[in-house]
């Protein structure tokens, strides 16, 4: 918008959206601070304090804690659920806008994927848990990425057939006569097309699997818990080590800090085309 | 074009597997669950018909009841506290001489942070001993509260914690709308001499309306499912001070090992989605036959 204001309310403007910016950054501050502070430090509240790094230390490399373990495992999931979701998602996207299904079929799909959308995610997983334990899912690497590969399938979904339907006709049209087969067509055309889409869509559906709490918690155990399972932990322990929960939960928000400062303009086109298309 | 055929079955194929197998058939035994009483024997469910004896316990739900009044309470207040504070953030910024690619990248931190890591931060933040809330309302003069603990201000925490959390995403969605208006509307009420005011209750308010209902409807919808912050910050209590229906649904279901009843729990909750969704889509189709 074009900023033809006063230089006074300007000047405002710029005051509230600072003030906004330091309630958004404040308690990660703290939180950091707190990661550093001694038990002892963090109890008496004081002000001034000599850092330590026991905290990161004993998260990191006590023989007790798991968290590299539940790290690993949140990587593969992510990573595993990501590349599955994006796979399925595209050629399913591509076949609902490209090839002639009926429209019974294309509209009810994607109704179908917005309705799953609304559904609270705990009320599916009872019904996961009692499935994937029947076939031996549940505590797998497998069934918790199949897991999160369906939860965000209705949003890969709908925002592929976005890109996807931005590739123009002429060109797939023009690839056919030249006789590419369909999976030609896919990986020679479409595929570049919607990279950008793709790039956007990755980080996203990365980001909600590395944040996704309730599933994971119910279809895991010991060996394939992830970050989120394991920093609830913390908060269940009768006696709770709050410096620990601090230095696990800053660590815990690395890989969304790293994505932002490498992808803020793809995360951003995907959070706002998942919602707004 | 046979070949063609197949492809197209090809690739539909796993997203249609899947929907049917992981999304339609899950509802389908979660209403063949809420029939039975499930145990584990052995690692095995073993089902005995109960007829509508887990639906019938639901009027006797304590938690269930409590869980559907806080989450419609929760979900609205804050929402619309989160709709507010985005679209006057997003307004703001969108007017700013410079730096809204910076304002707009802090802003969106905390979607992108684990809930439950979120949970934990305030947590500590909330702490009774320690936490910086405490000595912050201190410096004011308040005496210390225990606000997760007690009654008053348990619901009133987690819903200051998730319009911290979610905010941003409202400010995000709505500035992405002011970004694609029209900018010729703009000079024209200039040159009419609109005052700003004006200008934001005749042009941008009206403009912005479908962006703002895709919004509210977003965050709604997301509000009704929440469940990470309540497990780490309450758990549901003091009493059934936060107890919402996720969370009402994960005890009934995994903690007591209830599974018909859990599975109860679920349809309903299923069903007021639908009746939900379906009244959404009345009103909208309503709104839009308006001339």
């Amino acid at each position: 918008m074009s900023p033809v204001l006063g230089r006074r309310t300007d000047g405002i403007l710029h005051g509230v959206l600072v003030l906004a910016a330091a309630l958004v950054l404040f308690p990660f501050l703290w939180i950091s601070l707190a990661a550093f502070k001694t038990p002892i430090a963090l109890m008496s509240g004081v002000v001034v304090f000599t850092p330590v790094l026991s905290n990161f230390q004993e998260v990191l490399f006590s023989k007790t804690s798991e968290y590299l373990h539940n790290f690993a495992n949140s990587m593969i999931v992510g990573l595993g659920s990501m590349a599955g979701v994006l796979v399925v998602g595209t050629l399913g996207a591509w076949s609902l806008r490209r090839t002639r299904w009926p429209v019974w079929v294309s509209r009810g799909l994607l109704a179908w994927a917005i309705v799953f959308q609304m559904i609270p995610p705990i009320t599916m997983v009872g019904a996961w848990y009692v499935m994937f334990r029947t076939v031996g899912l549940y505590n797998t690497y497998p069934g918790l990425m199949l897991a999160h590969l369906t939860l965000n399938l209705p949003l890969v979904l709908w925002m592929m057939s976005v890109f996807v339907g931005q590739v123009p006709e002429e060109l797939e049209e023009a690839a056919r006569i030249d006789g590419a087969s369909t999976p030609l067509l896919l990986w020679r055309i479409v595929i570049p097309v919607v990279r950008p889409g793709l790039i956007a869509c990755g980080l996203l559906v990365f980001i909600l699997s590395w944040n996704e709490f309730a599933v994971a918690l119910n279809l895991t155990a010991k060996h394939t818990a992830t970050v989120p399972v394991a920093i609830a932990k913390f908060a269940q322990e009768f006696e709770i080590q709050y410096t620990q929960m601090a230095a696990s939960a800053l660590l815990s928000t690395i890989p969304a800090l790293v994505l932002l400062l490498i992808g803020q303009r793809h995360i951003v086109k995907g959070l706002t085309a998942g919602a707004l298309k | 074009m046979r070949s063609e055929m197949v492809w197209r079955a090809v690739t539909l194929g796993p997203t249609a597997a899947i929907f049917l197998a992981l999304t339609a058939l899950p509802i389908v035994s979660l209403l063949a669950m809420s029939f039975h009483d499930v145990r584990w024997v052995l690692g095995a469910p073993r089902w005995t018909y109960v007829g509508t004896k887990n639906f019938l316990a639901l009027s006797q739900d304590h938690l269930f009841r409590a869980g559907i009044v806080n989450t419609v309470l929760f979900a609205v207040s804050a929402v619309l506290v989160q709709m507010g504070l985005g679209f006057f953030l997003a307004l703001a910024s969108s007017k700013v001489s410079r730096g809204r690619v910076l304002y707009r990248a802090v802003f969106i931190l905390p979607i992108l942070v684990p809930g439950i890591v979120i949970g934990a931060i305030w947590k500590l933040m909330y702490n009774y001993d320690f936490g910086v809330v405490n000595q912050l309302t201190g410096l004011l003069g308040m005496l210390p509260q225990d606000w997760l603990g007690q009654k008053g201000t348990a619901l009133l925490s987690i819903i200051i914690v998730d319009c911290w959390h979610w905010t941003p995403f409202c400010f995000l969605l709505l500035l992405a709308g002011l970004e694609s208006q029209p900018q010729d509307i703009y000079e024209a009420a200039k040159v009419d001499g609109a005052s700003p005011w004006g200008e934001l209750a005749y042009i941008t308010f009206p403009l912005m309306l479908p962006t703002i209902a895709v919004t509210l409807l977003f965050r709604l919808i997301m509000a009704f499912k929440v469940f990470d912050e309540v497990f780490l910050l309450t758990g549901g209590g003091p009493g059934t001070a936060t107890e919402v229906i996720s969370f009402t649904i994960y005890r009934r279901f995994f903690t007591e090992d209830r599974v018909g009843h859990g599975s109860a729990i679920s349809i309903v909750t299923l069903f007021l989605i639908a009746l939900l969704i379906v009244l959404a889509v009345a009103a909208a189709r309503r709104w839009e036959r308006k001339p």
